[in-house]
């Protein structure tokens, strides 16, 4: 008996790169089935810089303004990691102060992108609302970075040694004001979102991720601890002064969207309490250059030390990279953020090679994607965080 | 029992005192509730534009609209003149019979319906005996129009926002209707005067809603569902299809969508007011008002009073479920295809069933209550 089949060919759509929720210029080849989700296939490469290359004929100092541009919502975090790298090759010492500023200046960053994470993820899934809110905050964090830097999104703040200047008078306090508001605006958050059975529905058991598959794929950050893995590399490099502050590493072990958006949220909080405890102990107080302090208490003053400077030697312009090779890395919110760098005893740098984290946890998008629904790739992409600048670089 | 002023009678009367003749002063009364109808239905879905920009900024701790008239109250016009003025532009392959009809289809079955809203005994278009039953068949008529625009337009956004639309709005008709048919049954009458009349006698409490909480909430939901509204707005969910079916069109064309869509959703709280929430009936009776006012119910100027009376009530029992519906869009994230399907068959419908049934026994029960 011959059957009677009907059979539909699957449809090949193009997502982005202008589609609304591609977030920025991805683009995605996706093979649909009806609603349907066979097959997805990232292309990347519409935001290439050649940031690479550009590090290979620059100075540390000139090509500090370049890297804000690398990952545009967590800006402290890429400036740390383009000094950190030559200053671990050529073993400069950072001023206690200074690494508690820098400590300060990436918890804000951190909070800024995990802020911008939260309300597109919520437009990705149809509440539009988040957006607003989450701005509102964003808003202080960058008044904060503004007052510090003179800048809001590219700072241009970190130096080899330290930072470039030292906090303004009252910026301690305004700090801490918006530690104060902001913790209990997360509560807010949760009480909007996090309840909502929708949106439960929405992100609960999507794009599940195995604890093997998210160590295979080389995930990190948010990602990672998401799927049950306990790893921070706060806690596990003991960089800048995290050991001084009493926090916890955030992890969930559901490894869905869910889960992710857990552990992003916890993060905010443990941020702003690191922050609050970094304020407090802030080696020389909250005053600007420890100048009144210095002054008043003659040449002799204990607040000359090393510790209280907020750099420790003016770097030159003309500051060589040593011969030898290094990776360094940091936690960014996005996950680790790496440079491994080649010294070739030259002001360039011979080799300036980027682990950006949003590029090695977007690999995972077409794993996760498949056999879901057109509407949880939005889903899934938004809760993998990707930010198409450091993707492309 | 009063039933209000005849607006049809007065004016042929009027005219014929003019020294019109009878055939010709009917002819001139025929296009008066259409074009009436037409203007008011345009402006109240105007309104609603102009209210979903208000409430969804005051949600989102925004301002809105404030430099077009007084707080931006002229913001529809000028998008209307906008968009109007635009250049209508057809994607070079698209089927251009399709593409061009399918906003026409999309309003013209929402605009039809409106002619069953009653705002009073005698201000409702035509009191058809099928009344209620007319709306739940012509609304089937716009996902037809969605369906052409999104095939239409050679477009694969579009394509699968249309066909969204086609496979939600079947679902949630069947609910609907079911919601529907539980209030007709208490009423024993289909037509949306006499649903209004049984919900007379016991101001608030008389109104349906109490002896319908479950077909209320059903058929609010299906409704939402029907006009596409956050959390079920699929069909043009943004961040999946883009704009779906609407993903090709501007100009008039998106204006006529765009219009069509909040039509609906006026049109969509309009009913419920008529349905569960006592129509033009007001906490103050017109009896009560005559009675101050030392007037005769046939008073003309009692009559009119009652009239306005019923439409501001009716309108502000609509508006109310309105808000509603724009501050559900702007809290809510959206529900995904296979979750809106089974909402709709696994759960409202058995539910809305269940209702029925339930409704059927009561009224056996206790007919002085249920509409015996």
């Amino acid at each position: 008996m011959t059957m009677i089949e009907t059979r539909t060919d699957p449809m090949v759509i193009n997502f982005g790169p202008h589609h609304p929720s591609m977030h920025g210029v991805l683009r995605l080849m996706v093979t649909l089935d009806g609603e349907n989700v066979i097959d997805c296939e990232p292309v990347l490469g519409y935001l290439h810089r050649s940031m690479e290359k550009i590090a290979e004929n620059r100075t540390v100092v000139q090509y500090l303004p370049y890297v804000t541009r690398w990952d545009y919502l967590a800006t402290m975090f890429t400036e740390a990691i383009t000094v950190n790298a030559p200053e671990k090759l050529a073993d400069v010492p950072v001023p206690k102060r200074a690494s508690y500023i820098r400590v300060i200046m990436l918890e804000l960053s951190r909070i800024a992108s995990h802020l911008l994470w939260l309300g597109p993820f919520l437009a990705d899934v149809g509440a539009q609302t988040p957006f607003f809110y989450i701005f509102r905050e964003r808003e202080m964090v960058y008044d904060l970075f503004e007052a510090a830097t003179g800048m809001r999104m590219m700072h241009n703040y970190f130096r080899v040694g330290g930072v470039a200047a030292d906090l303004p008078y009252g910026w301690v306090d305004k700090c801490e004001d918006f530690c104060n508001y902001f913790l209990p605006k997360v509560d807010e958050y949760e009480r909007l979102i996090t309840d909502n059975p929708i949106f439960r529905k929405r992100v609960q058991g999507v794009g599940t991720l195995s604890r093997e598959d998210a160590i295979n794929w080389g995930m990190s950050g948010p990602m990672l601890r998401a799927s049950g893995v306990k790893w921070d590399l706060r806690k596990v490099d003991h960089y800048e002064c995290y050991d001084d502050f009493d926090w916890e590493v955030q992890w969930a072990t559901d490894g869905d969207c869910f889960a992710r958006y857990v552990v992003r949220l916890g993060e905010m909080r443990q941020s702003a309490k690191i922050i609050q405890q970094a304020l407090k102990g802030l080696p020389g107080g909250p005053y600007e250059n420890l100048e009144a302090k210095r002054i008043s208490s003659g040449p002799k003053s204990e607040w000359g030390g090393f510790d209280y400077q907020f750099i420790s030697k003016k770097s030159s312009p003309t500051f060589k990279i040593p011969k030898g090779e290094h990776y360094v890395r940091v936690e960014a919110p996005k996950g680790e953020l790496g440079v491994y760098i080649l010294g070739d005893d030259s002001v360039f740098p011979w080799r300036w090679k980027i682990r950006p984290p949003g590029f090695i946890n977007l690999q995972v998008l077409p794993q996760l994607v498949r056999g879901m629904k057109v509407a949880d790739i939005m889903a899934i992409l938004g809760s993998i965080d990707i930010i198409m600048g450091e993707v492309d670089r | 029992m009063t039933t209000g002023i005849d607006l049809q009678q007065s004016f042929v009367q009027w005219l014929e005192g003019v020294g019109v003749t009878p055939g010709l002063a009917h002819a001139l009364w025929l296009p008066l509730p259409m074009v009436s109808v037409l203007t008011f239905a345009t402006l109240w879905a105007l309104v609603a534009t102009w209210l979903e920009r208000k409430v969804s900024a005051a949600v989102q701790q925004r301002i809105g609209p404030e430099y077009a008239g007084p707080l931006g109250m002229l913001i529809p016009i000028a998008d209307v003149v906008k968009l109007l003025v635009k250049e209508n532009v057809r994607p070079a392959k698209a089927d251009g019979w399709l593409f061009s009809l399918g906003p026409v289809v999309v309003v013209m079955a929402v605009l039809l319906a409106y002619v069953i809203v009653p705002f009073g005994h005698n201000i409702v278009i035509t009191d058809l005996g099928v009344g209620i039953f007319l709306w739940i068949a012509i609304s089937s008529i716009a996902p037809i129009g969605l369906l052409m625009a999104g095939y239409g337009s050679n477009n694969k956004y579009s394509l699968l926002g249309g066909l969204r639309a086609a496979a939600q709005s079947i679902s949630y008709e069947v609910p609907l209707a079911l919601a529907v048919l539980a209030v007709a049954m208490m009423s024993n009458s289909l037509s949306t005067i006499d649903i209004v009349d049984q919900q007379t006698g016991y101001g608030i409490l008389g109104w349906n809603v109490w002896r319908q909480p479950v077909g209320f909430v059903i058929f609010w939901i299906a409704a939402l569902a029907e006009c596409e509204r956050l959390p079920f707005d699929l069909p043009e969910a943004e961040e999946e299809l883009v704009a779906g079916y609407q993903t090709e069109y501007g100009a008039v064309n998106f204006m006529l969508f765009y219009a069509g869509s909040y039509l609906n959703l006026v049109l969509s709280c309009l009913l419920v007011a008529v349905l569960y929430l006592g129509g033009w009936e007001s906490p103050v009776s017109v009896d009560a008002l005559a009675g101050w006012l030392n007037l005769s119910l046939d008073n003309p100027l009692v009559q009119v009073i009652a009239g306005m009376l019923g439409i501001t009530m009716t309108l502000i029992k609509a508006y109310f479920m309105l808000f509603l519906a724009i501050l559900l869009r702007w809290t809510v994230p959206r529900v995904r295809i296979d979750q809106l399907l089974d909402l709709g068959w696994k759960f409202l419908l058995p539910v809305a069933l269940a209702n029925l049934l339930m409704t059927a026994a009561l009224k056996l029960t206790f007919p002085g209550v249920f509409g015996g």
